[in-house]
């Protein structure tokens, strides 16, 4: 009995603490959406239903400058004090009682909000403004663009290569091979600088530029996995392939290809993710509001708005949530992808 | 075998691709690095060879030298891995070895520790500046919600002066967790389930256990984890510059300063920097390994 009773504490005591960094990890997200949904005045100021004053004592905080009417929601009132000193004095002025005014300050003190409580206007218009008038869609699309461009172009590169290392005869193989390897180890904290100067030189400071920087990003780690995936792999179906008479390149795509497709999910993630996650060489080279991908844009952004908390929480969901969905959908290949990443670089 | 010709050169035209954009876009640029570090350009004017100057301004410049932008920049970066190392890895270990206990939520606890890895550090930076940062003057949310919660005692100038490394350094090891977690987490699960049985049938009680059996079977990836951590905070920046932009050179760490100097077109200096950065970093993950590989012998587990 004594034992089964410290188990089970023991493991209470465990979830406590995995439940408590796990809390951690979602809060921060779930109050930038919630911000993301409010009014802004509603996020600074705070709100309160109407229905906690009498109508008299609604009209006499309103003259007293206490509270204002809210605009967008007419069951509440917006506080239009900045601190408690200039609640209570001007509550003073108005000649409330003191219970009077420790029951208005502890509304005030209870409805301040700063994105704790559920939104109440769920503000969709947020997004519109962020999507819509601050051009947030062309970020997202550029991102996508970089995304999608440079995904399949390691895709098929990575896995010809691949494939050629793994199956082919060729002079000079393995010392290419390790060439890649090595590139893989050394680390290059400083790699985007020559790499910007020689954009610059051969004047690709351009979509095309930032592609092709990003393919040979990925495309060393995305050639070893391939290669060891392919290496595993029985030779049987290609060899009836070529008896069917197919040359090596048909053998890539329509045997190679299919038959690394595990493989292949990893790497896709992987460069999606590094892709869509990269800053650094995209904002030394977009300076231009139409080239910008979304991290940069979304540092552009918080920068000019800076007050404006809702907006950029919007902002910055818009950037999220689509990768967070992806991962919650694929968490395995993302896990493996980004692990894969890191512990063989 | 033996190839035709012809058949050698169309098995190499499977990896000219990759050959091609690899060598103008590594090899070359590697290679590149070493000129430019000896050379002053503005990417305009022609470059200039200026020998070891970038080296002398980087190392030895300023009055203490120790004292210059860029060591400040280094010790800033040591800080911040110092911290990392300790207590994001030490909360990863506990998490992995709680994880790896419990059968309910296991699933859960890993997707979400993870969550924070995927996001990307311009995200995790803003999102934290939000709700940390004072500016405009005021705003500042975490300490609001502390004085709604009645805990007014611990408010405090998040982002000022005097917390903003410490804090900066926190939130690096919130991000980069998870990382340090999936790897431990599965280098656990990969120690046979025997040798925790044997360790049982002689005796062994949970403490002697995880002495004798989970940390020496571990050390190999402990010493992955502690190197890319190493590597991974020293070459970390873009989260820093979105939640603090350097702080006035308190949080400004090497990377930021290559950075910024490049911006502002002192393409030379910021590849010396790079080269400097670079070495010192190999210098300290070989003598990493070379540790770890010792205390292995010492406590005579086989390298994995």
């Amino acid at each position: 009995m004594y034992y089964r009773a410290k188990k089970v504490v023991t493991i209470l005591l465990i979830h406590a603490f995995l439940f408590s960094v796990a809390l951690s990890c979602i809060v921060p997200f779930l109050w930038m959406m919630n911000v993301s949904l409010k009014h802004p005045e509603e996020f600074q100021k705070g709100l309160i239903r109407k229905s906690r004053f009498s109508g008299q004592e609604q009209q006499e905080l309103i003259d007293a400058r206490v509270v204002r009417e809210f605009e967008e929601d007419k069951a509440y009132l917006v506080w239009n004090v900045p601190n408690e000193k200039i609640l209570r004095a001007r509550l003073k002025k108005i000649n409330y009682s003191y219970t009077k005014i420790q029951r208005v300050q502890k509304a005030w003190e209870g409805s301040r909000d700063f994105g704790l409580r559920p939104t109440a206007t769920f503000r969709w218009e947020n997004y519109r403004t962020v999507i819509v008038k601050y051009e947030f869609w062309r970020y997202f699309f550029n991102s996508l663009f970089y995304t999608f461009v440079t995904v399949t172009a390691i895709v098929i590169i990575s896995s010809l290569s691949a494939y050629a290392f793994s199956r082919l005869q060729f002079p000079g193989k393995n010392l290419i091979f390790y060439m890649f390897l090595t590139a893989m180890m050394i680390p290059l904290p400083a790699g985007f600088v020559p790499v910007y100067v020689l954009l610059n030189k051969l004047h690709l400071v351009n979509r095309t530029g930032y592609v092709f920087a990003m393919t040979n990003m990925g495309l060393s780690l995305s050639i070893y996995l391939l290669k060891t995936f392919f290496d595993g792999l029985s030779r049987d179906l290609e060899d009836a392939a070529r008896i069917d008479g197919c040359n090596k390149l048909q053998i890539w795509w329509h045997v190679g290809l299919p038959l690394v497709a595990p493989a292949l999910a990893v790497v896709v993630i992987f460069n999606a993710l590094n892709v869509w996650n990269e800053f650094v060489l995209a904002s030394l080279m977009f300076t231009e509001e139409s080239l910008m991908p979304l991290q940069v844009g979304l540092m552009e952004f918080s920068s000019r708005l800076v007050t404006q908390h809702t907006l950029i929480m919007a902002a910055l969901t818009v950037a999220t949530l689509p990768i967070i969905l992806l991962y919650l959908k694929m968490q395995n290949q993302v896990v493996k992808g980004l692990t894969a990443g890191a512990t063989v670089g | 075998m033996n190839l035709s010709f012809r058949d050698k050169f169309s098995n190499f035209s499977f990896v000219l691709p990759a050959l091609a954009i690899f060598s103008v876009f590594y090899l070359y640029p590697f290679f590149y690095t070493f000129v430019l570090s000896f050379q002053k350009y503005d990417l305009i004017s022609n470059p200039q060879f200026v020998g070891f100057d970038n080296f002398r301004e980087i190392l030895f410049s300023g009055d203490p030298w120790w004292k210059n932008d860029w060591w400040s920049s280094m010790y800033n970066g040591a800080f911040i891995t110092f911290w990392a190392l300790t207590f994001q890895n030490i909360l990863a270990f506990a998490l992995a070895l709680c994880v790896d206990k419990v059968i309910r939520l296991n699933k859960f606890y890993r997707v979400v520790f993870f969550i924070l890895p995927v996001l990307s550090e311009i995200i995790i930076g803003l999102l934290m500046k939000q709700l940390l940062s004072g500016e405009p003057i005021g705003s500042d949310v975490l300490n609001r919600w502390l004085y709604s919660m009645g805990l007014g005692g611990l408010t405090g100038e998040w982002l000022g002066e005097e917390t903003v490394r410490l804090v900066t350094a926190l939130v690096h090891c919130w991000k980069g967790f998870g990382w340090a977690f999936i790897i431990l987490l599965a280098g656990l699960q990969n120690i046979p389930e025997q040798l925790y049985e044997a360790a049982r049938i002689d005796g062994a009680n949970a403490w002697q256990t995880f002495y004798k059996v989970t940390v020496p079977l571990l050390l190999p990836v402990m010493a992955l984890v502690f190197v890319l951590t190493i590597l991974g905070t020293m070459q970390a920046f873009a989260m820093i510059l979105a939640l603090t932009g350097g702080a006035g050179g308190l949080t400004e760490v090497p990377v930021m300063r290559i950075y910024d100097h490049l911006r502002i077109r002192m393409a030379g200096l910021a590849c010396a920097e790079g080269v400097v950065l670079g070495i010192i970093l190999i210098f300290v993950s070989f003598t990493m390994l070379f540790i770890s590989k010792k205390i292995r012998e010492k406590y005579g587990v086989l390298p994995s």
